[in-house]
């Protein structure tokens, strides 16, 4: 918990020092003539708003992990889970998905409308296949209500994942809902590209804790 | 592609030319926030009604049958639960953040107003989902605003079937649409500012509204989770939260759980809540307090840190609210330390305004008989927190009347005046209509001296070691008669408070049609709110063209300026002058 309070209050520091680096000692009170530019960040709304939203999924995680390390340590009957293989398999999936859509915006940014179609579809075949991989490790780890009452940890890894398996599906709905605010398709495919990297090293992390804690 | 600022893009905005598009599945920010603040107000009378009954029970105990102990339960969870989140959360950021956030930094609208229209809907789905746990068989839930388990989701605690899964699935759809809104209001206030319009030039209402959001864009999280964990725990049987545990005789099949992980996610978020509530109030009497006594807010600058720094503390005083749930001593030493430091910003606040007063030319409008009473309900409920912030003091008064006595003062009370002060403040330019004074002073004056009657006893309750949560406390030995006698007489002061309230939606409601037409800035306020070509403001806001900013937010009484106060978009002229360093040579 202390964990996650240091992440959020990070995330608030940055928050904090990214709107007002420097200008919190103006003194406003002598009406010195400002020309132009009032200090907004050169970045369109939409991308903001993504790092925002990026920044509440951070928050999120870094509860639930937080959850699942005092479950684990605070109280009896923990054993821990086996991780199914197929977990390594998804993680490269899902880096080549990340990959695939840097692709894409690249190619967008220098114009190459064709190539960038290309690796957009493939960065979303990917992502499928991604999901499809952790219905998989479902299986795997022990589909019965049984095993998910008995063991917190099967528990764990379930909301786990399919919390963030909502992340991907959700960038996909989030798209439809604020469409008609996103500028242009090249900058749509960037902010997609940068949510698919933070989507990868979200479950970075996840995995990271499942293994190792 | 080239970055163009906002103020300078000459896009249209939507443009809705039907009733229904215009006033009911409406993306402009301006009907956003009155649709929002009219679904919190009535909630809010809902849960006011629930704390009238509860005062009747409590006030004289065995008169009223149609309160059991369970619909007390009951009453007391959704009363704490609507009054937190569904009402003082979404009246101060859906309401006046959608209202203020745009007209005072000089936008057109917010940055998605698409968004920001489901962000509405949504908390009206969450409100209707909360309302409706009040017909499904066992009753909305009863235990308690916290919710903590394992007695949440037992049976024998009212309402743990379907009433908390109701409650817990509305907390979630209630989060989903304050990270629409809240995307919203911090993207609107960092890109959408108007030429002229620095950070440090903006008033601080938008400062309080903007770190609040921050607040609770990185709180809400932790109550999401423990609501996913809790559901699941209480539908499918898992035991994230619940440990073994025997229940009216029968042993259940949850082992090894971590209430307390429950409690450490639950105040995670609760803590910044309060402020996320406060912060709002803050920056809102801040300038109340400014424009009504024609005088700059002292220390401005001062009041932006203080707001920064208070919004970082409070991700780190969270433990405070355990301390009788047990913890290492070291712990509970940290938190009353970072509980005792983040009221060092608080105090400057609280200075400051009382300077801002000092020397002032105080006109004692409505806004700011509410603005000043805030300011006293603030200190004492400031000054109690103090005493609980102490791991000692506060093992003795945690489970008594004391502590409902002060965080009602800090929490409650508090920011209520400052909501009723704002909403007379700007109702002028909401409505084009002036309220009735004197109807405002009547319910001023009730509700603040109503309050204080209801909950300063409660301190003296609490320290004589009246115990909260209880149904009726029969007769107990240590208890003196006079208790009793208390009890009475803040029932009947609640039921007065309670009745004001008719008295404010009387005004607010006949103004609106017979009402003198209100001039465009009748408080002779700076704000660009305050400046627009149209009262109420149109569609669009600002006309053909943005307005430019050239001063701050507080030039009130400047030294050589002929009217006492100097709009934002002003030009600065040093004939004239305008400004504090300007003054000084005239």
């Amino acid at each position: 918990m202390s964990n996650t309070a240091i992440v959020v209050a990070l995330l608030v520091g940055v928050a904090v020092w990214f709107a007002v680096a420097s200008r919190l000692t103006a003194k406003p009170w002598e009406n010195r003539e400002q020309s132009g530019d009032v200090g907004a960040m050169h970045a369109s709304p939409a991308r903001i708003g993504l790092w925002f939203f990026m920044a509440v999924v951070t928050s999120l995680f870094a509860l639930f992990l937080s959850a699942y390390s005092m479950r684990m340590h605070q109280s009896v009957g923990w054993c821990h889970l086996t991780i199914p293989n197929v977990l390594w398999i998804n993680s490269f999936v899902l880096l080549a998905a990340s990959i695939a859509m840097q692709l894409a915006a690249s190619a967008a940014g220098r114009g190459s409308r064709r190539f960038a179609q290309w690796a957009l579809v493939a960065g979303g075949a990917l992502s499928i296949a991604f999901l499809a991989g952790q219905m998989l490790a479902w299986q795997a780890v022990g589909p019965s209500l049984y095993y998910i009452q008995g063991s917190p940890a099967i528990a764990f890894f379930y909301v786990l994942t399919i919390a963030h398996g909502l992340q991907v599906l959700g960038r996909a709905t989030m798209r439809f809902a604020g469409g008609a605010e996103i500028i242009d398709l090249r900058q749509s495919l960037a902010l997609c590209a940068i949510y698919w990297h933070f989507l990868l090293l979200v479950w970075l992390a996840v995995f990271a804790v499942l293994l190792f804690l | 592609m080239a970055y163009v600022a906002i103020a300078d893009r000459d896009a249209p905005i939507h443009d809705p030319h039907t009733f229904f598009r215009m006033y009911i599945w409406s993306q402009d920010h301006k009907v956003i926030a009155i649709q929002y603040s009219i679904v919190a107000i009535f909630v809010g009378l809902v849960a006011l009604v629930l704390s009238g009954l509860m005062r009747l029970q409590l006030g004289f105990p065995e008169q009223f049958h149609f309160v059991d102990p369970n619909q007390y339960y009951q009453f007391i969870t959704m009363h704490g639960m609507i009054m937190v989140i569904y009402l003082l959360t979404a009246l101060f950021l859906g309401g006046f953040g959608n209202y203020l956030i745009p007209l005072m930094c000089g936008a057109r609208d917010m940055v998605f107003p698409y968004m920001n229209m489901l962000s509405f809907w949504v908390y009206l789905l969450a409100v209707l989902v909360l309302l409706s746990s009040f017909f499904v068989p066992g009753g909305p839930t009863g235990a308690g605003w916290t919710l903590y388990p394992p007695q949440a989701v037992l049976p024998g605690t009212p309402g743990a079937g379907l009433g908390i899964i109701l409650m817990l699935a509305s907390l979630a759809i209630f989060i989903v649409a304050f990270t629409m809104g809240g995307l919203n209001y911090v993207t609107t206030v960092l890109q959408a500012r108007c030429k002229g319009m620095t950070l440090m030039r903006m008033p601080l209402s938008v400062w309080g509204i903007f770190m609040a959001t921050i607040l609770g864009l990185l709180a809400f999280p932790a109550l999401l989770v423990s609501a996913v964990m809790m559901t699941l725990d209480g539908t499918i049987g898992t035991s994230f939260f619940m440990p073994a545990v025997s229940s009216m005789g029968e042993t259940l099949d949850h082992q090894g759980g971590s209430p307390l992980l429950f409690q450490h996610l639950f105040w995670f978020f609760g803590h910044p809540e309060v402020y996320i509530v406060a912060l709002p109030a803050f920056g809102i009497v801040s300038d109340l307090l400014s424009t009504h006594a024609r005088k700059n807010i002292f220390g401005y600058r001062m009041m932006v840190w203080a707001i920064l720094a208070i919004g970082g503390l409070s991700f780190v005083v969270w433990a405070h609210h355990m301390y009788v749930s047990g913890m290492n001593p070291y712990f509970g030493f940290f938190f009353a330390t970072t509980t005792l430091i983040i009221a060092v910003p608080t105090a400057i606040k609280v200075y400051n305004w009382v300077l801002t007063l000092w020397k002032g030319d105080i006109h004692l409008t409505v806004p700011m008989l509410f603005a000043i009473g805030f300011i006293f309900t603030f200190i004492h409920g400031g000054l109690t927190g103090l005493f609980l912030g102490n791991v000692t003091v506060d093992l003795p008064l945690s489970d008594t009347y004391f502590v409902v006595g002060h965080f009602h003062m800090v929490m409650g009370v508090s920011p209520i005046l400052v909501v009723f002060g704002a909403i007379y403040h700007w109702y002028p330019k909401i409505t084009g209509r002036m309220f009735n004074e004197t109807l405002g002073k009547v319910h001023f004056w009730l509700t603040f001296l109503g309050t204080y009657a209801i909950y300063l006893p409660m301190h003296y309750l609490g320290i004589l070691g009246v115990p909260r949560r209880y149904y009726a406390l029969g007769d107990t030995e240590f208890l003196p008669d006079s208790v009793h006698t208390i009890n009475a007489a803040i029932t009947i002061a609640a039921l007065v408070v309670a009745g004001s309230v008719l008295i404010f939606l009387y005004n607010m409601i006949v103004s609106l049609k017979k009402g003198a037409k209100a001039p465009p800035n009748p408080w002779k306020a700076t704000t660009l709110e305050w400046q627009t070509p149209d009262t109420p403001p149109k569609h669009g806001n600002w006309g053909p063209k943005l307005p430019v900013v050239h001063r701050w937010a507080y030039d009130y009484s400047v030294p050589g300026a002929p009217d006492d106060f100097i709009p934002q978009n002003e030009p600065v002229n040093p004939e004239l002058g305008g400004g504090r360093d300007h003054g000084v040579h005239h």
